[in-house]
């Protein structure tokens, strides 16, 4: 009796094997990494974690998932090193699988290394600089939501279209502002603008003035500000005080969230152009996401980057679960390139050999406080900038998973 | 015209100018501390965190009940140095026998309690602030904001008005005297731990003076404080620990130094305060204002 009971356990054990196993640890463990204190923490933070939980809620709805997804999050305070080390801790001892969200690009670019060495996913989000898909593209990054060359193409591209073509830059000192001005004086200089001077000012900034006062004598028609979060807000009110903008000059913010719409108002920031990869008020679905995070989000409304990380794990979960598996970080990224994307925020898309995620770019311009019709109807839309050309052509990146 | 290493005088005035501006919140904030220290002898962490109230306070005021910016500018610094008072009662008052390292701890875990109950409730992006008094005049070598004018005129007046209280009126003699000898002092009758009390209050309501003063121009956002907190105290370090007047001469000429840096070097102008500090600090240990205890 005894030898049978025990028996029929080896039996069990022996059958259930093959099933388990190839979930690492039995588990589908989802890091999102974040700034949850500092300047980026509303445009990214406890959202993306909310927006995260989410995706897992609707995708379990629909499909019969694995019964052990679990998401933790960190704050990386936006410095490389903490960023760092966190990782290594989730992936070395806490079996995290996935790493996803990460804004601030020198940590980004950090935990993109880390990643391709313990074959885990990295689905970045909240970070901009194009080189994630360019010279620093691994097996297992993928790049979802926006990038400096997409924002370069849509707000370079139209500010100089409206005669804006003396440049002068006011750029945040670290890889991504870095990135952001590149790709940019880019785009300037191949529509026939010049960019006549740049400032690179601490990250983050307090004071701007002294950098916006350069920039005027610069004469300049544009000041571009490669920067973001609470770095581009406090340039804007700053440049409105010195009287940048009555003295003739434009400002064009290249990346600019709502949630920096939110915090300038919209007197300040009315008639300002910016490029965006997803807008709460742009379909029903949208409308319907952005009302429940609202509730729990203390009344804001998502940002791109909280849309494209709920994309971004939903697609991922896709991916896992055909594979049966989210062992081999690697095998779960081809598989999720080889995929066509599909969810309710981002509609239909794909994912290139470079680990870029391709959709469509909106270009909108700020509505002025008479159009607007209540909290958060911020935008109204200039332009559609289609996937094909929203994001830098695939053999123009120096990516070296790219076959020439 | 003549160069300065390529930047025309122009640019330099401004820059100047500007360092002038920026010098007048790090002495805003210097003082108040310098105030705290040298009467106390208590290193208040929680200064960037009342700053940041400050402006708070004057967001507050104006969303919640429609007081404008000038009430505020008489208001907060009250209400927010009337919190400063009540923290110095029940917590503060019942370090002083311990040693200076305690009373730092405490306002640097106070502080981080305030800055994290504000990013709960208000999250980081910052409030909207309008400025008071927008437009400016043009000088010729820049363009001067009113409200950047008015701040430096505000805070050289408070600066020199606390200097001659402390170091010229009699209520400035009894503190001194509280702080060399308090028994001797108690023992003419001066109630000296409610003195004590009430500096610790009016350094407090420095802090949220500078916080108002700064709502307009920066950001109103829970980390503002943070942020500027560190340079403070370089700055505090560099006129010597609770020198009144090292603290009001440092913070404008630091603000000066850091502007010129930003033409200069700009990738510098966040380090180059401390470099002066470690400077002097090898070569003046007690700061350039201060005398060795």
């Amino acid at each position: 009796m005894r030898l049978k009971t025990l028996a029929l356990a080896a039996a069990a054990a022996v059958a259930a094997t093959p099933a388990m196993a190839q979930y690492s640890n039995d588990t589908i463990k989802i890091g999102v990494m974040n700034d949850q204190s500092g300047l980026y923490a509303d445009l990214s933070g406890q959202g993306s974690v909310w927006a995260a939980r989410r995706a897992v809620a609707d995708f379990c709805k629909t499909t019969k998932c694995h019964d052990k997804i679990e998401i933790v999050f960190a704050d990386h305070q936006n410095k490389p090193d903490i960023g760092s080390t966190t990782v290594r801790q989730w992936f070395d001892v806490d079996n995290v699988d996935v790493v996803v969200d990460v804004p601030t690009s020198s940590v980004a670019l950090a935990v993109n290394n880390i990643t391709k060495e313990k074959n885990k996913v990295f689905l970045v989000s909240g970070a901009a600089a194009s080189d994630l898909t360019g010279k620093a593209c691994t097996p297992n990054t993928v790049h979802w939501t926006y990038d400096t060359w997409a924002l370069a193409n849509g707000t370079g591209n139209a500010v100089v279209k409206t005669g804006g073509d003396t440049w002068f830059f006011l750029t945040a000192d670290y890889a991504f502002g870095h990135a952001l001005e590149r790709d940019t004086a880019a785009v300037v200089e191949k529509s026939g603008g010049k960019v006549v001077g740049r400032v690179r000012h601490p990250f983050p900034g307090q004071d701007f003035s002294s950098f916006l006062l350069q920039a005027q004598s610069s004469k300049a028609k544009i000041i571009g500000l490669a920067n973001a979060g609470s770095d581009t807000t406090k340039s804007i009110k700053q440049a409105a005080e010195f009287g940048i903008v009555q003295g003739g000059q434009k400002l064009a913010g290249l990346l600019v969230f709502i949630t920096d719409v939110h915090a300038l108002s919209l007197k300040v920031a009315q008639g300002l152009i910016l490029t965006e990869a997803w807008y709460w008020d742009q379909t029903d679905a949208n409308r319907a996401f952005s009302a429940e995070f609202e509730k729990a989000n203390k009344g804001n409304k998502p940002t791109m980057v909280q849309a494209g990380v709920y994309s971004a794990v939903y697609h991922y979960l896709k991916a896992v679960h055909e594979l049966k598996s989210d062992a081999d970080g690697a095998a779960v990224v081809a598989k999720m390139k080889s995929m066509p994307t599909e969810d309710a925020l981002f509609g239909k898309g794909q994912i290139r050999a470079d680990g870029r995620k391709i959709h469509d770019m909106y270009l909108y311009e700020v509505k002025s406080p008479a159009e607007s019709k209540g909290p958060w109807d911020y935008y109204k839309l200039r332009a559609t900038i289609p996937a094909a050309e929203a994001f830098r052509p695939l053999d123009q990146g120096d990516c070296p998973l790219v076959k020439k | 015209m003549f160069e300065l290493i390529g930047v025309p005088p122009q640019a330099l005035f401004g820059q100047l100018l500007l360092g002038l501006i920026n010098g007048a919140f790090y002495a805003l904030l210097s003082l108040g501390l310098a105030v705290i220290f040298g009467m106390l002898n208590v290193i208040n962490f929680a200064h960037g965190a009342q700053y940041m109230m400050g402006a708070f306070g004057a967001w507050m005021l104006l969303q919640y009940v429609g007081i404008p910016y000038w009430g505020a500018l008489l208001v907060v610094p009250v209400i927010i140095g009337a919190t400063g008072i009540i923290l110095e009662r029940l917590l503060l008052a019942r370090l002083y026998h311990l040693d200076h390292l305690y009373g730092l701890l405490l306002t640097f875990g106070l502080a981080l309690i305030f800055e994290g109950l504000f990013r709960k409730q208000y999250g980081s992006s910052g409030l909207p602030y309008a400025n008071p008094i927008p437009g400016g005049t043009n000088l010729g070598f820049m363009f001067l904001p009113w409200y950047r004018g008015w701040v430096v005129l505000i805070s050289i007046v408070v600066c020199l008005a606390t200097w001659f209280m402390i170091e010229k009126t009699k209520l400035g003699s009894y503190l001194r005297a509280a702080t060399e000898n308090p028994t001797l002092v108690r023992a003419f009758g001066i109630n000296v731990p409610r003195m004590m009390t009430l500096t610790y209050g009016f350094g407090v309501g420095l802090a949220a003076l500078a916080g108002v003063l700064a709502a307009p121009i920066y950001s109103v956002n829970p980390i503002m404080g943070s942020n500027l907190i560190i340079v403070v105290f370089a700055v505090v370090v560099i006129g010597g620990m609770g020198s009144i007047m090292g603290s009001i001469v440092t913070g404008f000429g630091l603000g000066v130094i850091e502007g010129l840096t930003k033409v200069f070097y700009p990738e510098a102008s966040n380090t180059v305060i401390f470099i002066i500090m470690a400077i002097v600090l090898m070569l003046r240990p007690a700061g350039l204002f201060g005398t060795p205890r």
